[in-house]
């Protein structure tokens, strides 16, 4: 067995407009097998991934947004969000989806998986990573 | 490619995952049991109850190791494990289970 | 420890380049490659936030990216070096990670 990795997967695309959002989501359900570090670092369009509210009957494909709510069975329990970029959009922190993770270690607690950073912060959470993966 | 229930033709794909979802009925489920070679009992149908509901809430399959650890957390530890699993669907719970379940193979299950 | 990022969006349609910039380390290097080389032309909008960075962030082009686009040395900016594949191997052998910014 080798060495546990940081990885963290970069998101930076809006969720319905191109594959990128969905296919971030779909590689980190499937990576999550690997056991290693995983992470999600959500800037830019990134953040409107995580906002509540979202419903795809009229355009006819998937809302997978209640999917990130399972990534804590997956042991992805780190989503950084960043500030300036939810700000930049007219947007806060409650208005994203709330998504908790039950914490093994302690008594299987639930604790929130969304953690909001500075862009400095976010900088450098992303210079801290063994793999850096764009979509 | 389908199945015949009740008169009505329920297409699937070619390893017998149903194309809509929304087809799904419980004859259904005992019909893709059938061809599975699965008697369904009340323990198979905890499994597929326990899928469906995933589904609904979290839009995916869960993955094998997910499955067992929150059928060990919601039904104790002689029913959440592989053997277990596995003795009720013989080809992988999350696999058969979710053919059964009328839902899409699990992502990254090959 | 430091970063390469990688650039291949224009940053006159897409804001790739300058979350990029946001987000450099002292030390980093930025390679701008496909429509990221228009990045390195003088006197654009983006200009002052290149010129910015340069100090404490090294900027390259893919000089085959860059020559395809018509983006010849003297419409560089001064601060942008020039790499050609080769040099791109080297950039990404001598940081510890590379991230993509698309």
């Amino acid at each position: 067995m080798s060495e546990t990795k940081k990885f963290l997967y970069v998101n930076r695309k809006a969720p319905y407009g191109t594959i990128y959002a969905l296919e971030s989501l779909e590689v980190v359900l499937i990576g999550a097998a690997f056991e290693q570090d995983v992470s999600m670092a959500f800037l830019d369009d990134g953040v409107f991934q995580l906002t509540k509210g979202q419903n795809t009957e009229a355009i006819g494909v998937k809302n997978f947004s209640p999917t990130f709510r399972a990534l804590g069975d997956y042991e992805v329990t780190k989503l950084y969000v960043e500030m300036e970029s939810l700000e930049e959009r007219g947007l806060g922190p409650d208005d994203l989806q709330e998504i908790t993770y039950e914490d093994e270690d302690d008594d299987w607690e639930e604790k929130p998986s969304i953690r909001i950073v500075s862009r400095t912060e976010m900088a450098d959470i992303m210079a801290d990573q063994d793999v850096v993966l764009s979509f | 490619m389908s199945y015949q229930v009740n008169g009505h033709t329920i297409e699937h794909d070619e390893e017998g995952y149903i194309t809509t979802l929304s087809d799904w009925s419980k004859e259904l489920a005992d019909e893709i049991a059938k061809v599975e070679n699965i008697d369904m009992t009340e323990e198979h149908w905890a499994v597929v109850n326990f899928l469906r509901d995933y589904y609904d809430e979290y839009q995916i399959a869960p993955a094998v190791r997910v499955l067992i650890k929150a059928i060990k957390k919601e039904m104790g530890p002689e029913k959440g494990n592989n053997k277990y699993m596995y003795e009720l669907f013989p080809y992988g719970p999350a696999k058969q289970a979710c053919k059964i379940a009328g839902l899409p193979k699990p992502t990254g299950c090959v | 420890m430091s970063t390469l990022h990688t650039v291949n969006k224009s940053p006159f349609g897409n804001g790739a380049l300058l979350s990029c910039i946001n987000h450099c380390k002292p030390g980093d290097a930025v390679l701008l490659i496909e429509d990221g080389v228009y990045g390195a032309l003088a006197g654009s909008v983006v200009e002052h936030a290149v010129i910015t960075c340069a100090p404490s962030v090294s900027i390259y082009v893919l000089e085959g990216d860059a020559e395809a686009r018509g983006i010849g040395p003297a419409k560089r900016l001064p601060d942008v070096q020039s790499v050609g594949y080769d040099g791109f191997v080297d950039l990404v052998a001598t940081h510890d990670r590379t991230q993509a910014w698309l």
